[in-house]
């Protein structure tokens, strides 16, 4: 419909649709303004996350981009200047209620980061089963099957399946950044975030991320910062644009970057600014 | 730019790398004359008595220093009883923990501990230990050389808990994995080499601790039987027999030096090697 494309100030309409189908969000973020000290880099965002889709979130540096990915599984917190306003639902359930532990969260939203940062001290499928095994998961068939199950939806499996027990960082950057998303995958979270996971890598690693993201959003929701136009208009269903921490203009990705509503959107999708 | 102007900054250029060099060298040139002179002076004095024996009496030729290699085994395992848990715990609390104030203060009495001399330490030790037990013991002298640990252990152990990168704290914490299993597991971990070493530096310092000793462990000619009588040191042997006026005891003094001086090698290179091997490119 129509109002899928909605700007910062048309909130409204984004409300009429949540009333008429309530439960269709994955995410519902409303009026979340984050501060670290006195700096608001966030203003008063209100979007809802479309479940099994791409959402990408735009914008140029300091935009605030990152910041609002990370205010979704509560890593901003890791900074303790930082603070938040507003509210943020995960499939109806207020993740910043004061008897939600941060820990819960990020078990249910897990993050993949710009650098590929898998743990050097432990081997690729120590790597995999990292987040269930420090989470007290003993069973050994248990954690051979999620290994599996994990890299190959990651699709990495038929690389790495030889050399279980080699080091991590044996592995290529483009592997090891498949490998973390196998990590993050193997603790079954409901949405995955991506924070530029593509952007150190080189453009056949990044093809391959790619492919990877269009084959995950089956069975997740998907949250991606990029920096790559290319790359948001490729992989993504909905796209989020973000300037100096206002959401500008928030829509399906076909229309920001073919009939944007807000010049400003316009001028960044088509390399005017930014 | 001239050409002249190149050749005369190749020319500093090359001065300053010839003078870094050469101090380099100077710098090199004592150790190994310590090291050479130590071996040449020790060496003939080894023998398989020298560490089963006790001392024997003055006039007496032979003998050994059982007891001493023995006592600084003891110590040093008591030391690092005391010092390895509260420095490395010490050393999370800063890099992990804590508040920025809290810890600029827990830093600077850790450098000003580590700064003070050691036969201070020997002297609050003989007031905290000594007095109350009524009598120098193999406890004292470990829990001397432990408090000395800590501030070395502590700050080593935060410096290389600062170098493992953010991004694996932000890894482990993004999996849903708590803070102090992140910390346990992962941080500590992947810094374990460095935590390790500085352990190891730690104890191969104290090891030739011979001040605080006096006032602790004071020394004892026969085989320790309990923590609570006096108990021997290489340190403490070497300088008895140093400060005594027989030959034999000189020669024997160099052998308790290089034997002090090869374990510390030993420790140090032995593990760094057994650490080294299994994961290249760590901290």
């Amino acid at each position: 419909m129509e109002g899928q494309s909605m700007t910062s100030s048309g909130a409204l309409s984004l409300d009429e649709r949540m009333e008429q189908k309530p439960t269709s969000a994955a995410l519902t973020v409303r009026n979340l303004s984050v501060f670290f000290g006195a700096h608001e880099v966030l203003k008063k965002v209100t979007l809802d996350i479309a479940p099994r889709a791409v959402t990408a979130i735009i914008g140029p540096s300091g935009c605030g981009k990152s910041t609002f990915l990370r205010a979704l599984n509560r890593m901003h917190e890791l900074n303790p200047e930082a603070r938040m306003t507003g509210e943020i639902r995960l499939f109806g359930d207020d993740i910043y209620a004061s008897t939600v532990e941060p820990v819960v969260v990020r078990r249910r939203v897990g993050m993949v980061f710009q650098k590929s940062n898998p743990f050097p001290t432990m081997t690729i499928a120590e790597n995999v089963t990292v987040g269930l095994r420090l989470n007290g998961r003993r069973d050994k068939k248990l954690l051979a099957e999620r290994t599996e199950q994990s890299l190959r939806m990651a699709a990495l499996w038929d690389e790495v399946k030889d050399r279980l027990h080699a080091p991590a960082i044996s592995l290529s950057g483009g592997q090891q950044q498949r490998l973390c998303i196998a990590r993050a995958l193997a603790v079954e979270p409901e949405v995955l975030l991506m924070d530029e996971p593509a952007s150190a890598l080189d453009p056949l690693a990044t093809s391959k991320i790619e492919d990877l993201i269009l084959e995950l959003k089956k069975n997740y929701t998907i949250v991606i910062v990029t920096h790559n136009m290319q790359q948001a208009a490729r992989a993504s269903d909905f796209t989020a644009f973000f300037y100096l921490g206002d959401l500008v203009e928030f829509g399906a990705t076909s229309k920001i970057f073919t009939s944007p509503s807000q010049k400003r959107t316009e001028d960044y999708v088509t390399g005017r600014f930014g | 730019m001239t050409v002249s102007n190149h050749r005369w900054r190749n020319f500093k250029n090359a001065l300053m790398q010839v003078i870094s060099f050469a101090c380099a060298i100077l710098v090199i040139t004592p150790l190994v004359l310590v090291l050479c002179h130590v071996i040449e002076s020790g060496f003939a004095a080894i023998n398989w008595a020298f560490f089963t024996h006790l001392p024997k009496p003055v006039g007496e030729t032979g003998g050994g220093m059982g007891n001493a290699i023995v006592g600084t085994f003891v110590l040093l395992g008591q030391a690092a009883a005391l010092g390895v848990p509260v420095g490395v715990l010490g050393g999370i609390f800063l890099s992990e923990y804590g508040s920025v104030r809290l810890n600029w203060w827990i830093r600077f009495a850790a450098d000003i501990i580590n700064g003070v001399p050691s036969i201070t330490w020997g002297i609050v030790v003989y007031g905290l230990v000594v007095v109350p037990m009524h009598g120098f013991s193999a406890v004292a002298g470990g829990i001397v050389l432990g408090l000395m640990m800590v501030p070395l252990v502590m700050r080593t152990t935060e410096e290389v808990l600062h170098l493992v990168p953010a991004g694996y704290r932000e890894a482990a914490l993004a999996l849903g994995i708590s803070k102090w299993r992140t910390i346990l597991q992962i941080i500590v971990r992947t810094a374990l080499k460095g935590i390790v070493t500085g352990i190891l530096l730690a104890l191969a310092r104290v090891a030739g601790e011979t001040a605080p000793l006096l006032f602790t462990a004071f020394g004892n000619p026969n085989w320790v039987r309990s923590l609570t009588e006096p108990i021997s040191a290489l340190p403490l042997q070497i300088f008895n027999y140093a400060v005594s006026p027989y030959d034999d005891w000189h020669r024997q003094a160099w052998a308790g030096a290089l034997v002090l001086l090869l374990l510390v090698l030993f420790i140090n290179i032995s593990v760094r090697f057994l650490m080294g091997e299994r994961w290249k490119g760590k901290v």
